[in-house]
């Protein structure tokens, strides 16, 4: 190594770290604000929830009971109901910082028990569906928009005219019928094959389980199961992120930078990479996090059909039996995982523009 | 060393862009191009690096070194690019990526261009922004262009732009997105750069002002040709067409 590579490193170095020392203030700001905003989501579950008309002393006790008034201000005590709204409040997130959802009325288990269980499930589903929406949307986008106006740019275009168009329901049905029930090439409904079982839960996310403990024919199970209802899951994000996609790489490749990459005589897959994707990121993330939600909806139908044991299968239940505790505690949670996309959403804008963390 | 251009025509969807576009630039020269918008002087630029938009077609004659650059295989060209004959565009704020460090815009062709190791290619790269005076060059590249002023940012394109000690310079009208106060410092670069490195620059421009400052030569540009040119003072001073004379009396 020549000896003037041994001060440039230490430079570089401290190149580096003076880049980091920006972003990390803005990494905190960003943390602080989602705090916020998550103390935010347990007063308006807490509000909404009391809103709702119904008294949970004659939903909980017995006939007899209810006519026994020292009974009933026992009961009122022990939940804390005789104490002012703003007190039960500081209650309810006492509880919840103590990981305490309250009781399932329907399931009579704890919720964080019940959400323990199902939200895995929906997390495994809408993340497999969302990193295939994010590698296939993004690959077609850009493959329409390098190929403009001629037969490939017209058959993406056209396919995610459909995905787009098509509801969810229904695909999830003719799927189901087609791949399963006619050619018979995926699994059936649930996680796994009933006769393999579950594996043991270390992170709820049946595949990752499976094949943390070495159980690769649970693993092989999981994952058939897991296609054919990610698949349905992601075609319309797949559809939008195509067409997002291409516009945005279409706008980026008119613009004077790429231009300028060029007349530098840069090869064009790096042109391509650095220059015209890294630039077609920000509304491509931007789009993607607001895919999410929908695709979290879309898990609602979709898990009904294929009989996935997730959130969506749940909140269906506990809304239609006005199970309070878990009502709340399903809103808590769709609530966080928003605000996590949000905070991941905003911090790779930070990490891709450097106009966005260095003000 | 000399390039020229002979007889360069552009064709868009069967209207004829440029109609035979002779230039002659010397080594050590400001060669400037001047005429209205859409005169084709941009045009001319592009199709000598092959920068086209999508659609054209050139034909003619673009000579360097004795190569004619317009038969050459993009790939070929890709070496000429930035290498050879280096660009410096119009408004330094979409020209450079936004969202790349000025080290990374400096140095990336360089180490494509002359095999140069990071190291080497950022040395360079602080001697080449301490040249078209920076201030701080060393830590200059580890920031990005929104961090700098618009003068600033175009001296970063032009250091850019000599990266790979290219042979000809195309500045297509560097000083027009800049205020009046900073066009002066980039022309005096320019012109100093010219005499120093004895490069060839090609200078478009509609301001006949900028021209008179620092051109040696003016062809003026009108429909895709050239209507005249010469050396600058017989050019302005005693104009022989009248497209030019018109141009000069509409100067305020």
């Amino acid at each position: 190594m020549s000896p003037t590579s041994v001060p440039s490193d230490v430079t570089a170095l401290r190149d580096r770290v003076r880049r980091l020392r920006p972003f990390a203030g803005f990494l905190a700001r960003r943390v602080l604000i989602a705090v916020l905003l998550a103390w935010g989501i347990t007063l308006v579950t807490f509000v909404l929830t009391n809103m709702v008309p119904g008294d949970p002393v004659a939903a909980n006790l017995g006939q007899r009971a209810l006519g026994d008034e020292t009974i009933v201000a026992q009961w009122r005590a022990e939940h804390g109901l005789d104490k002012s709204p703003p007190e039960q409040y500081l209650m309810h997130l006492q509880a919840l910082l103590h990981g305490d959802l309250g009781m399932s009325q329907q399931s009579h288990r704890p919720v964080g028990d019940d959400l323990a269980e199902f939200v895995p499930a929906t997390l495994e589903l809408a993340g497999v569906a969302i990193v295939v929406s994010l590698v296939l949307g993004v690959a077609f986008g850009m493959i329409a928009a390098l190929r403009r106006d001629r037969p490939a740019d017209h058959a993406l275009r056209m396919l995610s005219l459909i995905g787009i168009s098509v509801p969810t329901f229904w695909l999830a049905l003719l799927a189901f019928y087609v791949f399963f029930y006619r050619l018979q090439l995926t699994p059936g409904s649930g996680r796994v094959d009933p006769g393999l079982g579950a594996p043991e839960s270390v992170t709820g996310l049946h595949t990752v389980d499976a094949a943390l403990a070495g159980q690769w024919d649970v693993f092989a199970s999981a994952l058939g199961h897991l296609i054919l209802p990610a698949l349905v899951l992601s075609l319309y994000t797949i559809a939008l992120l195509t067409r997002f996609t291409r516009s945005a790489v279409l706008e980026v490749l008119g613009q004077d930078h790429v231009r300028a990459g060029r007349a530098k005589g840069l090869p064009r897959r790096v042109i391509l990479r650095s220059y015209v994707l890294r630039s077609a990121l920000v509304p491509i993330i931007t789009v993607a996090g607001l895919a999410f939600g929908s695709l979290l909806s879309g898990t609602v139908l979709v898990e009904a059909i294929f009989a996935w044991p997730g959130i969506g299968q749940y909140a269906y239940k506990s809304a239609t039996t006005l199970d309070l505790p878990a009502i709340m505690g399903v809103g808590l949670v769709v609530g966080i995982v928003y605000l996590v996309i949000n905070l991941i959403v905003d911090v790779l804008y930070g990490v891709i523009d450097p106009r966005v963390r260095l003000r | 060393m000399t390039f020229t251009i002979t007889e360069l025509r552009v064709t868009i969807r069967g209207t004829e862009i440029l109609r035979g576009v002779d230039l002659d630039v010397q080594k050590g020269q400001v060669h400037g191009v001047a005429g209205e918008s859409g005169s084709g002087k941009t045009m001319t630029g592009l199709a000598v690096l092959g920068l086209l938009p999508h659609g054209a077609v050139a034909s003619g004659r673009v000579e360097l070194a004795g190569r004619d650059l317009l038969g050459l295989p993009d790939k070929d060209l890709g070496r000429v690019r930035g290498n050879e004959i280096a660009m410096v565009f119009q408004d330094p704020a979409t020209s450079l990526h936004p969202m790349l460090s000025v080290g990374r815009q400096l140095t990336e062709h360089m180490r494509s261009h002359l095999g140069l190791s990071r190291a080497e290619a950022r040395e360079r790269a602080a001697e080449l922004l301490a040249k078209v005076r920076i201030p701080g060059p060393a830590e200059a590249l580890t920031r990005y262009p929104h961090q700098f002023s618009g003068g600033m940012r175009q001296r970063i394109a032009i250091a850019v732009a000599l990266a790979c000690d290219p042979q000809v310079l195309i500045a297509d009208e560097p000083t027009t997105a800049l205020d009046v106060t900073v066009q002066a410092g980039i022309l005096r670069l320019l012109r100093g750069l010219c005499d120093e490195l004895g490069l060839a620059i090609m200078l478009i421009t509609h301001d006949l002002g900028v021209m008179s400052a620092i051109a040696d030569e003016v062809s003026v540009m009108r429909s895709g040709a050239v209507v005249e040119s010469g050396p600058r003072d017989t050019v302005l001073r005693a104009p022989s067409h009248p497209y030019t004379r018109s141009l000069l009396e509409a100067l305020p």
